[in-house]
This record gives C-alpha cells, structure tokens and sequence, in this order.
C-alpha cells in the first residue's frame, strides 16, 4: 500500500514540475521568437529556471523514493 | 555507422539476455515466479567494496563472479586494519567471517560489521527481535575503504589529469595556437569562463573563481560520463559524493561572502516588523542553496540510471526475447538522453555555484539584486 501511495506522490510532484517546465519553455520559445538575437541569453536564464522547478520535483520524488 | 551500432546493441543486448536466461531458469524451477527488478536495479546504483562485473554458473550450479577485488580499510578498536575484498569471497549476507588483528568482520548489504558470537541461519549478524523491525545490532567499524565510488572518483581524477596536463603542455609547445585535443577542450574552458564565470561574478572577481568553476564542472561531467559506461561506478548518483561538492561551495560562498552579502543576511533591508521572519528564512536559505544542488544532482543521476536499467529490467519482466528490440531502442533513446543530462548537470551545478558566489562577492549590487533566494 506505502508503494502505491509513493507512487501517486511521485506522480503528483511530476505534474507540477511538468507544468512549471512547460510554461518556461513556452515563454522562453516565444522570447526568442520575438527576439532571436536574445536566444543565448533566454537560454541561460531559462535552464536556470528550469533547474530550480526541477529541483522541488525532485525533492518530492526523493521523498517517495524513501518512503 | 548508425545501422552498424544499433545492430551491434541489439546482438549485445540479446546476448545478455541468453547469458541471464539459462541462469534464471535453473534457479526458478516454476515459471509462475515473478522477476523482482529492484534487487538488482539497486545493486548497480549503489556502491560497493567490489567491482562487480557479472555472474556465471558452471554445470554443478555454482556461481562464479568476474569482479575486481578492492582493498578494505577499516578503523577498528584494535587500529587500523586493511584487506583485500576477496576475503568475503562475494558474500553480502554476513555468512563469511574474515578475522584479522584479532577481530572478525562480516559484510551484509554492503557495510561492514563486527560479526556475531554465533551464527543464526549461517549469517553472523543479528537483528532486532522486535516485530516489523529489521535493525541490524552488531557494531561497525569505521570504514575508509577504497570503495567502488573512490575507485571511480580516482579514474576521474587520472583521466582530467591526463587531458589538462596534455592540454598545457600543447600550449607550451606550441606558441599558444591550439592543436589535437586542446582545440576540443578550448571552447569548453572559454565556454565556462565566458559563459559561467563572467556574466555571473562579475568583471572584477571572476578570474579568482572561474579555476574552482573549471574543476567543478569537468569532475561531474567526466563522472556523470564514466558512470553511463554499462559497468561503471554510479559516482555522481551517491548523495555523500554530492554532498561534498554542495559543501564546496557552501564554504566558498562562506568565506569569499563580503559585507553586502553578511549584512543581507542578518539585517535585510525590510521594515523592521519583519525582520524576524526574514532573518531566519535568509539563515536558512544559506543552507538550503547548497541541500538543493546536492539533491539535484544526486537524483538526476540516480533517476537516469534506474530508468535505463528498469527497461533493461523488461525483458526479464516478460520472459520474451521479442522484448528485447524495444527494450533496445527504448534504452538507446534514453542513453542518448542522458549524454545530454551528463552535460546539463555539470552545467546546472557550475552555473548555479557561479550564481551563488556572484551574489555573496558582488559589490555594487543595489540596482539588480538576484532573486535566487528561493530553491
């Protein structure tokens, strides 16, 4: 039963990571759209971003691998 | 090319297979038996006093492993105490008994222990008698050995060793024009001297930090690779390993951190009714900037590699050799995916410890503070 409900967990915390990526992506692709001579710098800030949302999922999917 | 490789993979694959396949009917006699993947996925994640390479079985059914035996060091009572880890002839479940300097040693689960006065079911560790609980009671010993993790980390060591020295040395020979492998490492030191260091330090200071910068990043990537390697050490994906490197950073933000920096943290420029609450969320921010990039790394790696050994795992799941083309390809396209993680931790860990160290030495830094306060 505690495998399942790590299971879910680890679900949940993928879906909020999943939207907080996606909605960077998004900015950062319609950025560089808009200004393509910014990309490199878009880019960095971007996996920043990226890196720091990734990190809260993978809290929650270390703590569901523990538990 | 790519044909070439794919169809070498697929035969490698399959062989693997056919090698396990024999072994694992032997063993399971009824085929209603379900293959359990953690034991084994957890075996190569995690580190060990050997490196283990695979297991045969001769006709009588015993086991014979290839592995490479690695010395033990141990810090016990009696002083130190070192031998080799073919003493435990490949158990991990406390049954062989190695005595040496007047004490004896069992290994279970990969740490070693005092061993037993007596054995209880041919191991020499005892458990808790409590209900639902597992705790081992015997002692250990301190362990210094050098582990599968030290070994990986002294290869890693070697082969940077080996490239910059060369690198150096070209430079020397040659009048500065890069040649050979240092016109591959070039673009990569200018790329995180001009690309990391600059922008996030600072014009003034980021000559003194962008050597550490250097080192950080070429030791994760050079592990991180050597740990894809099927048989190699999984180094980055060991929290103590990432523990030490957050912990480099920790101390030089510590102590390159300048008056700007201290005062932010235990006087903030906020109104004076929340100075107690921003006080301790900044205290505790200092902590949690480095627990956050020893997570990151630690689970990107581990995460990578118990995916490409789940789907190893599928076909001993199905019991099919048919499994074995998606597997295959499955594997490939995540391999290849974590070529690019390799890259993009040790540029995330270097980037962010640049970012870090830039707001602790930044000196006239009023107009554009750094949000970065949070994980």
């Amino acid at each position: 039963m505690t495998g399942t409900l790590a299971a879910i967990g680890a679900g949940l915390a993928v879906i909020g990571v999943g939207l907080g990526i996606g909605k960077i992506g998004g900015a950062a692709m319609e950025g560089i759209a808009r200004q393509p001579e910014a990309a490199s710098k878009i880019q960095t800030a971007m996996i920043i971003a990226a890196a720091l949302i990734e990190g809260a999922g993978l809290f929650g999917i270390v703590v569901s691998l523990i538990a | 090319m790519l044909k070439k490789i794919a169809f070498l993979s697929t035969i490698f694959i399959l062989s693997f297979y056919n090698l396990n396949a024999s072994a694992t009917e032997t063993k399971t006699e009824d085929k209603t038996e379900k293959y359990n993947p953690v034991p084994a996925i957890m075996h190569h994640i995690s580190d060990a006093h050997e490196w283990h390479f695979w297991d045969t079985e001769d006709e009588e059914g015993h086991k014979h492993a290839a592995s490479i035996p690695l010395p033990i060091i141990l810090y016990t009572d009696n002083g130190l105490v070192s031998f080799m880890s073919s003493e435990f002839k490949h158990d991990d479940e406390g049954k062989v008994v190695v005595e040496k300097n007047g004490e004896k040693f069992v290994k279970m689960h990969g740490s070693i222990y005092y061993a037993s006065e007596e054995a209880h079911h041919g191991s020499y560790i005892e458990h808790s008698e409590e209900e639902g609980s597992h705790a081992v009671l015997n002692a250990k010993p301190w362990d210094f050995s050098i582990t599968k993790n030290v070994v990986g980390i002294f290869l890693a060591m070697i082969i940077i060793f080996l490239i910059f020295t060369r690198v150096a040395s070209s430079y020397k020979k040659n009048g500065g024009i890069p040649t050979g492998i240092t016109g591959w490492m070039e673009p990569l030191v200018l790329f995180v001297r001009d690309d990391i260091a600059l922008p996030n330090i600072g014009e003034k200071k980021y000559k003194k930090f962008t050597p550490l910068l250097l080192t950080i990043f070429f030791f994760i990537w050079v592990l991180n690779l050597l740990g894809l390697i099927p048989g190699g050490a999984n180094v980055t994906g060991n929290i103590a390993v990432t523990l030490v490197l957050a912990c480099v950073t920790m101390v030089v933000v510590a102590m390159n951190g300048n008056k700007e920096y201290w005062k932010h943290i235990f006087w903030p420029p906020v109104p004076h009714w929340l100075k107690p609450l921003m006080i301790p969320v900044e205290i505790i921010g200092m902590f949690t900037k480095p627990f956050a990039l020893m997570i990151r790394l630690f689970a990107n790696i581990t995460a990578g590699h118990i995916i490409i050994l789940s789907l190893v795992s599928l076909i001993f799941i199905f019991q099919s050799e048919w499994m074995g083309i998606p597997s295959m390809l499955l594997v490939l396209f995540i391999s290849v995916l974590e070529l690019l993680v390799a890259v993009l931790q040790a540029y995330v860990f270097t980037l962010l410890t640049a970012l870090f160290i830039g707001v602790a030495v930044d000196d006239h830094g009023h107009g554009h503070e750094t949000e970065l306060n949070e994980v």
